[in-house]
């Protein structure tokens, strides 16, 4: 099941830069959000949990220095995904719409 | 005369079904979700604006899914239903509930707690990394927002939700890298034998499981090594039953052995515990009816795990004993919970063992509580240079299960590291206390009401 690793480098970007895959329900308007400084585009509907990892892949930096965080339960559990929003709240990201014009710190 | 105020945490197939039978008694109960429509895990409905059909959603169980909702909708004029709010705490006769930042206390003359389950983990090497979701959390993605957790996933674990997730992904196009099962043949063979209870359930689990092993690998047996990646999943490293050690690349990892009791409300609320050899867990001690505590009643998935079926009977039989003990009940006996789920369910623990081994044998640098990033080793250290031997103490010591979850999702996982590091039976170290708040609420919501 390795076999992707020895194809060339040029038909599978080795690193996926998202963490989700949308597959289905495109059907939605479409929402604007800031994830570190850049624009990022999310469907309304989303979760902030769900448009990060479409744009990305962390949700969070761990606050012990042991590396990024993207969540775990996605149904509000875990309380993994945490993450600030530009003005200093957080909100559960699995857990809260998405919503236009939101700004949202990862790192 | 006034009416009693019922209140019901948690909007699932329990929760609904004990709203039905007070409303139908002439009440009309609070109903608190944190969710903002109702369903709970399994019938989760997505947001407004997703099309797909409810087949797609809940395949077999669309007409049960739809037939919930609708009820549910037909009492909501009766009902004082309150969608995204947090209950996190019971105290003094009352409920504390959160709600777009306001604090509010809900009291109640009964209170049916049907607060529902999440899975039950094991952690291992690498399991902090991006790409590392539970078998519910995969689910949730693909049902509540027509998304897969990566492109190449890898499914760990055992119990039911492990083929099942793994049996949707493939069906929604993604690519299952393989099957990865802690439990091994003879067992799923001898469990069968009790799953057989239930033989349309069987016979789906056993349909699923062959279609994949017939287009991605199936192991038994297996022991998962680590997560690999630096900054996200790029593979899983795990042992085969022959102790020879492999490594599959995938950009995720969705697993989980078995689904585990909500129970912080009920503990908060007074019920005491017991531990429960069969599934390694300590569970609230409720009778036939579900009650825990004086006109407090236990339903569904958050009092021991029988399934979405059951959780409508437990539903309907709490709410049947709360009339009864508020002299409301009109005599109607209180169904039995259906012995078939029962022998069901013991033929899941048989075949889909929780293997908590698996935890007593976590390296020393793995990272076992998430919220707080105490390692197994720390934990084990804790126990070896002061002695302790009950599982608050340690958390005391190393902060293991103090964290935003409350030790949910490690405290069990703690509680098998502590007992292999001081040769005593799991079921001896005790078990984590719930506090208030059961989930983090904002310091700007601590403005009273
Ligand atoms: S991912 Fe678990 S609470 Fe959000």
């Amino acid at each position: 099941m390795l076999s992707s690793a020895s194809r060339p480098a040029t038909t599978t970007p080795k690193v996926p830069v998202s963490q989700f895959l949308r597959i289905a329900e495109h059907a939605r308007p479409s929402i604007r959000l800031i994830v570190d400084g850049q624009a990022v585009t999310a469907l309304a509907g989303d979760t902030v949990l769900t448009a990060l990892l479409l744009a990305g892949r962390r949700v969070r930096a761990g606050e012990f220095g042991d590396g990024p965080r993207a969540g775990l339960c996605l149904m509000g559990a875990c309380q993994d995904c945490w993450v600030a929003l530009a003005d200093g709240r957080r909100v559960r990201a699995c857990t809260t719409p998405a919503e236009d014009g939101m700004e949202l710190v990862t790192r | 005369m006034t009416q009693p105020r019922v209140v019901i945490v948690g909007a699932g197939p329990a929760g609904i079904r004990a709203a039905e039978v007070l409303v139908h008694a002439g009440l009309g109960p609070v109903v608190i979700d944190e969710q903002p429509r109702a369903g709970g895990q399994i019938y989760r409905r997505p947001p407004p604006g997703f099309v797909r059909i409810p087949r797609a959603l809940y395949g077999f169980d669309a007409s049960r899914a739809q037939a919930l909702h609708a009820l549910f909708d037909g009492l909501l004029p009766r009902i004082d239903h309150r969608p995204d709010t947090l209950a996190w705490n019971v105290w003094a006769g009352a409920v504390h509930t959160l709600h777009d930042g306001t604090l509010r206390r809900q009291p109640f003359d009964a209170l049916i707690l049907a607060p529902g389950a999440m899975d039950l983990v094991v952690p291992f090497a690498g399991w902090t990394l991006p790409g590392v979701y539970t078998l519910g959390g995969a689910q949730v993605a693909l049902k509540a927002q027509g998304c897969a957790v990566g492109r190449r996933v890898a499914f760990l674990g055992t119990g039911p939700l492990l083929t099942l997730v793994a049996h949707q992904y493939r069906k929604a196009g993604v690519e299952v890298v393989g099957l990865f099962e802690t439990s091994d043949a003879r067992r799923l063979r001898r469990g069968a034998w009790s799953l057989a209870a239930d033989p349309v359930r069987l016979g789906r689990g056993i349909a699923y499981r062959a279609r994949l092993a017939g287009r991605v690998p199936v192991r038994h047996g297996i022991t998962p090594l680590a997560a690999l990646g630096r900054d996200a999943v790029e593979g899983l490293r795990w042992r085969d039953s022959a102790g020879a050690e492999h490594e599959v690349a995938c950009d995720a990892i969705a697993f989980g052995y078995g689904l585990k009791p909500e129970t912080q409300l009920a503990e908060l609320a007074g019920a005491r515990f017991a531990f429960e050899p069969a599934d390694g867990l300590w569970l609230p001690v409720a009778d036939a009816a579900g009650r825990v505590a004086p006109r407090v009643y236990l339903a569904g998935d958050g009092a021991g795990i029988l399934g979405a079926r059951a959780a409508e009977h437990a539903g309907r039989r709490a709410a049947l004993a709360t009339l009864a003990d508020l002299g409301l009940d009109d005599g109607a006996a209180v169904p039995p919970s259906p012995a078939a789920a029962r022998r069901f369910r013991d033929g899941l623990r048989t075949a889909f063992p929780f293997p908590g081994h698996l935890a007593a044998g976590l390296a020393d640098d793995v990272i076992l509580c998430r919220c707080e990033a105490v390692t197994v080793g720390a934990l084990r250290a804790a126990a070896r240079e002061t002695g302790a031997r009950e599982i608050n103490r340690v958390k005391a010591l190393c902060r293991v299960g103090m964290g935003r979850c409350q030790g949910r999702v490690c405290g069990v996982a703690a509680a098998y590291v502590l007992a292999a590091a001081c040769a005593m039976p799991v079921g001896a170290v005790g078990r984590l206390r719930a506090q208030a708040p059961v989930k983090p609420i904002p310091i700007g919501a601590c403005r009273a009401p």
